[in-house]
């Protein structure tokens, strides 16, 4: 008799599966995630087999157009060997898609992770801690007042030889862009992640771990991050979207890395003024940008509903 | 006598009528309203002695004015003055050493006040100041004294025969400021005059009432204006900032604005632009040369302040002169003249193109593209690879350079272009391209400036006004070096110093004969250009500025400011 209930009981599930049942669900979360591993195989695999340098000069082939063009008229100039066109000198366009989408995406998910970081770091220490919490949220205040171009050009003018020095010209910017976008993004997060441990605090099963002696740090991490992750994952997906368009914001106004380093922003920058003739050369890099940051919200929107587990099973 | 003036006046209006009713456009001031002009360049400051930008300088030319300038023939034009001096004329003294201008009578600031001789006087004082940092010192070169004869004539004395005495108060970069205004603004505290800077009293057609920097000048026409039927524009926007690429869809395309300054774009994208029929490119040759700057001195940020890139500290590598010129035999002139500028531009090796008189005939030297010979020629030097880097070096210095100039699509594809040559002769570059309001905008406290020059090679275009080139050769003498004693002004910018040249300049500054002249200044041109080549021309540049077709009057001046005659510009069609 006692054995009956037992073998009726299923072997427990774990809840990562049913978070992925959910997301599946949500037909954008998923177009938007084969989209982001697409563009992300494209800018990291794709310059092994397309063996092109994106810095390439070569003058007496440019203004090719892009391949389909020929179907338009025969007497448009193309090539199989740069299948999306050549720039006014020559470069191959995809090559420097390529090799542009690499550097905004690190730029993006590196911002990100920080921006992230940071964020919950503030948040938590605030919601947590009622004599941080002044303190943090003041701070927090001044930071959302701060404007980022205008920052940036003062880091510019500040860091840039000593990084230039230390790590040499790209990575030095690189490394400048990062910090500048990620210490002026984290706000967001650490206003909802102190407002979600504020309320999870004064719940029971948090009285319960207290009243047996948890310490502060494995109450944070055993108790209240897991039940934050949610709104942090939408947080940083959205953090992920905005890195890669101040990316492209600042390469654009021609700030932000040197002329011969491509980025997405800055093939925009580069193409803007042939814009009627060579449509194609602002399409492409302004495609990859919005497609991305669009996949990237779809995904964020996915995983809110995924995560969540009063919408979850629904 | 009344009675004659009266009929004197009336026989003149009888006379004149004709002739006011041929120009239709005459009429009272201010007919025909709103006039918006667009500078990619934001003008950062109003007075062309505190900025070496043309910006600032063309900007300023809508206020203030001096004594005369040079139309598009390069003639001069008396503005302020009653007419040119000549010895002909006894405005210049038989032995060259005096010129002695005479004020038109009843000129009024904008103010109301009289402009007077003292206020001209003041302007030298204020721009000769020892301890002041002015951009146009070279205009007063020689001067000795500038004094007040009566209330209208003005006599300037220069310390030797000046055989072109037209230097002080002549163009758009020397115009006449008011005393009273700038008063308190003598040397060091010139900076400190923030409304003097931004809204200077002056004569010209317009008058700011809002200056924003770096931004919109907003102005209105100048009730005071010596031609009561002057300006037709009522009121002026003067828009900076942004690209060429906007300012020429502005003007040619969506016709937002009337007129557009040096449009330097891909000659295809110009005509692409003009072709939805709204303005007219305009183009002419002057002395515009777009070239390379070698830095003299090490820009390494490892020096100190103070130490970094000025004479204490000669340049690692661009001192050699086997190395400079290596850098200018691996470019492709013919090549970089197509890509960037079509028609609108020629291959030049002359740091003086024109007028013809003056430009050094025999410097052709690097028109062709020679890398096996810059490759042959570092060789010879001892700079080889001998680390196997890739990258040329010697006694542990290698080639490295960093190579910097303003935001500009054609620039930034000059920059890919040489940084590709420079790659084949064993030369390492790093680019960096800067904002131009920041990079031409002179403020002493940025290290992105042209003039504080903290990078190894810099390229830009610079030109002179007017027809004689000695101000402009003048600006390669020893002590005009930019350094942090003079708040980083100066016009040498490449810190260059030879005692030769400072005194090739000295004898060109008394010689009168054209001839002789003539051969200084080429010889000058060549000492700068191949034979030392410390500045590496790369393209002759005729300027293509636009205008919208609603807009007539405009006559582009490469001998002055764009913007010399503005007070004849006038509406014409429905657009009014």
């Amino acid at each position: 008799m006692t054995d009956a209930p037992l073998s009726a009981v299923e072997k427990p599930r774990n809840q990562w599966w049913d978070v992925w049942a959910q997301f599946r669900t949500h037909k954008g979360a998923v177009a938007g995630l084969c989209f982001l591993i697409f563009i992300t195989l494209f800018v990291t695999v794709g310059p092994i087999l397309w063996d092109v340098d994106p810095g390439k000069l070569n003058i007496r082939n440019k203004n090719v157009r892009p391949i389909y063009m020929g179907l338009f008229g025969s007497d448009v100039k193309v090539a199989w060997a740069n299948p999306m066109g050549t720039d006014n000198l020559g470069r191959d366009i995809m090559a420097n898609i390529m090799a542009g989408g690499r550097v905004s995406l690190a730029v993006g998910w590196t911002a990100m992770i920080l921006a992230v970081f940071l964020g919950t770091l503030i948040g938590v220490f605030a919601g947590y801690f009622k004599r941080l919490d002044g303190l943090l949220m003041r701070f927090t205040d001044l930071v959302l007042a701060l404007p980022l171009l205008p920052l940036l050009l003062v880091m510019m003018l500040l860091f840039r030889d000593p990084l230039r020095a230390t790590f040499g010209p790209e990575n030095g910017i690189f490394i400048l862009i990062v910090t500048g976008i990620g210490i002026t993004s984290w706000m967001q997060t650490a206003r909802i992640v102190r407002g979600d441990v504020m309320a999870l605090k004064e719940r029971e099963f948090v009285l319960a771990a207290r009243s047996i002696g948890t310490p502060a740090r494995r109450m944070i991490t055993r108790h209240l991050l897991p039940n934050v992750m949610s709104p942090i994952m939408v947080s940083a997906t959205l953090g992920l979207a905005t890195a890669i368009i101040t990316e492209s914001a600042l390469s654009f106004l021609g700030l932000g890395f040197p002329s011969d380093f491509p980025t997405w922003g800055k093939i925009l920058f580069d193409s803007v003024d042939r814009m009627t003739a060579f449509p194609e050369r602002v399409i492409w890099p302004g495609l990859a940008i919005s497609l991305t940051v669009l996949a990237v919200n779809y995904i964020g929107d996915g995983l809110r509903d995924a995560l969540d587990p009063r919408i979850r099973g629904q | 006598m009344k009675l004659k003036t009266a009929l004197l006046s009336a026989v003149a209006t009888i006379a004149l009528a004709p002739m006011a009713f041929a120009e239709a456009h005459e009429g009272e001031r201010g007919r025909d309203g709103q006039l918006n002009i667009i500078y990619w360049q934001a003008p950062s400051i109003l007075n062309p002695y505190l900025s070496g930008g043309t910006k600032d300088i063309e900007a300023s030319s809508l206020i203030i004015e001096p004594l005369a300038r040079y139309d598009q023939t390069g003639a001069m034009v008396p503005y302020l003055a009653e007419e040119i001096p000549t010895v002909g004329n006894g405005g210049v003294s038989e032995d060259l050493t005096t010129i002695t201008w005479k004020l038109k009578e009843g000129l009024l600031w904008s103010d109301g006040t009289p402009v007077t001789s003292a206020d001209v006087v003041f302007t030298a004082q204020y721009c000769m100041d020892p301890e002041g940092g002015c951009a146009q010192l070279s205009k007063f070169d020689g001067v000795e004294s500038v004094e007040a004869l009566d209330d209208l004539t003005v006599k300037v004395t220069f310390g030797a025969a000046q055989p072109n005495p037209y230097q002080p108060f002549m163009g758009g970069q020397s115009p006449i400021i008011q005393a009273a205004q700038f008063a308190e603004c003598l040397g060091a505290k010139a900076p400190e005059c923030t409304d003097a800077n931004f809204g200077p009293i002056g004569t010209g057609p317009f008058v700011v009432t809002d200056f924003r920097t770096n931004d919109v000048i907003e102005l209105v026409a100048n009730d005071n204006y010596r031609d009561p039927s002057k300006p037709a524009f009522a009121t002026v926007t003067f828009k900076g900032g942004g690209d060429a690429t906007a300012a020429g869809r502005a003007v040619l395309e969506t016709g937002e604005f009337d007129y557009a300054w040096n449009l330097q774009l891909a000659p295809d994208v110009i005509a692409s632009m003009a072709e939805a029929g709204v303005g007219t490119p305009v183009s002419a040759f002057g002395t515009l040369v777009e070239r390379l700057e070698m830095n003299m001195t090490d820009p390494s940020p490892s020096l100190e302040e103070g130490v970094r890139a000025t004479a204490a500290a000669p340049h690692p590598f661009l001192s050699d002169e086997a190395v400079r010129r290596a850098l200018s035999m691996a470019i492709d002139r013919d090549l970089l003249v197509e890509v960037g500028y079509g028609q609108a531009g020629r291959p030049t090796c002359n740091l003086v193109p024109g007028p013809e008189i003056y430009a050094s005939t025999e410097n052709t030297g690097c028109l062709v593209q020679d890398i096996e010979g810059a490759n042959a020629l570092l060789d010879d030097a001892g700079w080889v690879d001998s680390n196997g880097d890739g990258i040329r070096d010697k006694d542990g210095v290698e080639l490295r350079i960093l190579y910097q100039t303003s935001t500009n699509a054609v620039r930034q594809d000059f920059q890919a272009l040489i940084k590709e040559w420079w790659g084949e002769i064993g030369v390492e570059t790093e680019l960096r391209n800067i904002d131009s309001s920041v990079f031409f905008g002179g403020d002493p406290g940025s290290p992105d400036t042209f003039q504080r020059f903290y990078a190894d090679v810099e390229m830009y275009a610079n030109n002179f006004d007017g027809t004689d080139p000695q101000a402009y050769l003048g600006q390669y003498t020893c002590d005009k070096a930019p350094k942090p004693e003079s708040q980083w002004q100066g016009e040498n910018i490449n810190r260059f110093c030879d005692p030769a040249y400072d005194a090739l300049v000295a004898e060109l500054g008394a010689t009168a004969d054209q001839a002789e002249r003539s051969r200084i200044a080429i010889a000058l041109n060549d000492m700068l250009t191949k034979d030392t080549m410390t500045i590496v021309p790369l393209v002759d540049r005729g300027r293509v500025s636009a205008h919208a077709n609603s807009l007539a009057g405009v006559v582009l001046n490469t001998w002055d400011s764009e913007l010399w005659n503005a007070a004849d510009w006038y509406r014409v069609g429905d657009n009014r």
